[in-house]
């Protein structure tokens, strides 16, 4: 009796994943890398969200709960980065900071 | 409940888009923030209303403070005054507050008209993930402990400012 089918959702989890890796690859900005990371994380734990809803299991909700911890842990940790960054550097440019020619 | 998962899903694509293509920190993180709210107004419709609360409580809020108080602890120094006041400009929290209100008014419709979830009729209530989460994924809550106090003291090393002098 699935009202909305499950690749709706599992379409806008896409969706917001790819706009999120377009950020990532666009912008230059640091924060705004970030940013679109939180978008990439927050899209792939709505995948496993709906699909644990569609098949009535509460295992999509904790792998969202893991995605959720390691996301604060990785945002964290990348915004001391950022602060170094800028100490060091004097500018939150990416390109201004590839010193290992990566 | 389908008119609302459409609904805010298009709030969800539309924020996101406009996020990522501001060039002011503080108004793609405006946007950001409607979009994560949006994403939980999708989480609670497909029958999810815990983790719908945790994305406001820990995206929305935890996690985009560190990004205002890091913008902010940036943006010290010269001409910040007159960035302040551009950034205060009349008009440009229409957007947002526009998005702002479509979620908020399909919020009160879900709470005035109490339905089933959009798959099924199974709403994964908060004590069914808490069994779970404690019976067969302890190890993983263990795990995640451990990676959010590696995060704590990462963060807090790197995060002191250090003098230049010190370092040899």
């Amino acid at each position: 009796m699935a009202s909305v089918p499950m690749h709706q959702g599992l379409l806008l989890a896409g969706i917001l994943f790819a706009l999120g890796l377009t950020g990532l690859l666009v912008r230059r900005n640091v924060i705004f890398m970030l940013m679109s990371l939180e978008v990439m994380l927050n899209a792939a734990g709505l995948a496993f969200v709906v699909a644990g809803s569609r098949w009535g299991q509460a295992d999509g909700q904790i792998v969202f709960l893991f995605i959720l911890s390691m996301a604060a842990a990785e945002v964290s940790v990348g915004l001391a980065l950022v602060l170094q960054i800028y100490r060091r550097f004097k500018t939150l440019d990416a390109d201004a900071v590839s010193e290992m020619r990566g | 409940m389908e008119v609302v998962f459409y609904i805010a899903a298009i709030v969800a694509i539309a924020s996101t888009v406009l996020a990522i293509t501001r060039l002011n920190a503080v108004h793609a993180l405006l946007y950001l923030i409607v979009s994560l709210l949006s994403v939980a107004v999708v989480f609670y419709v497909i029958g999810a209303p815990f983790i719908a609360a945790l994305e406001v409580i820990v995206y929305a809020g935890a996690i985009m403070v560190l990004f205002v108080f890091v913008v902010m602890m940036l943006n010290l120094g010269k001409a910040a005054t007159d960035r302040e006041r551009e950034w205060q400009r009349p008009g440009m929290w229409v957007g947002p507050s526009i998005l702002a209100a479509i979620l908020i008014a399909e919020v009160a419709y879900l709470v005035a008209s109490p339905g089933t979830a959009v798959y099924g009729s199974a709403v994964i209530e908060p004590k069914q993930v808490g069994i779970v989460l404690f019976g067969p994924y302890l190890i993983g809550v263990e795990l995640a402990s451990m990676l959010l106090l590696g995060a704590l003291v990462g963060a807090y090393h790197l995060g002191r400012h250090t003098p230049e002098k010190t370092e040899s």
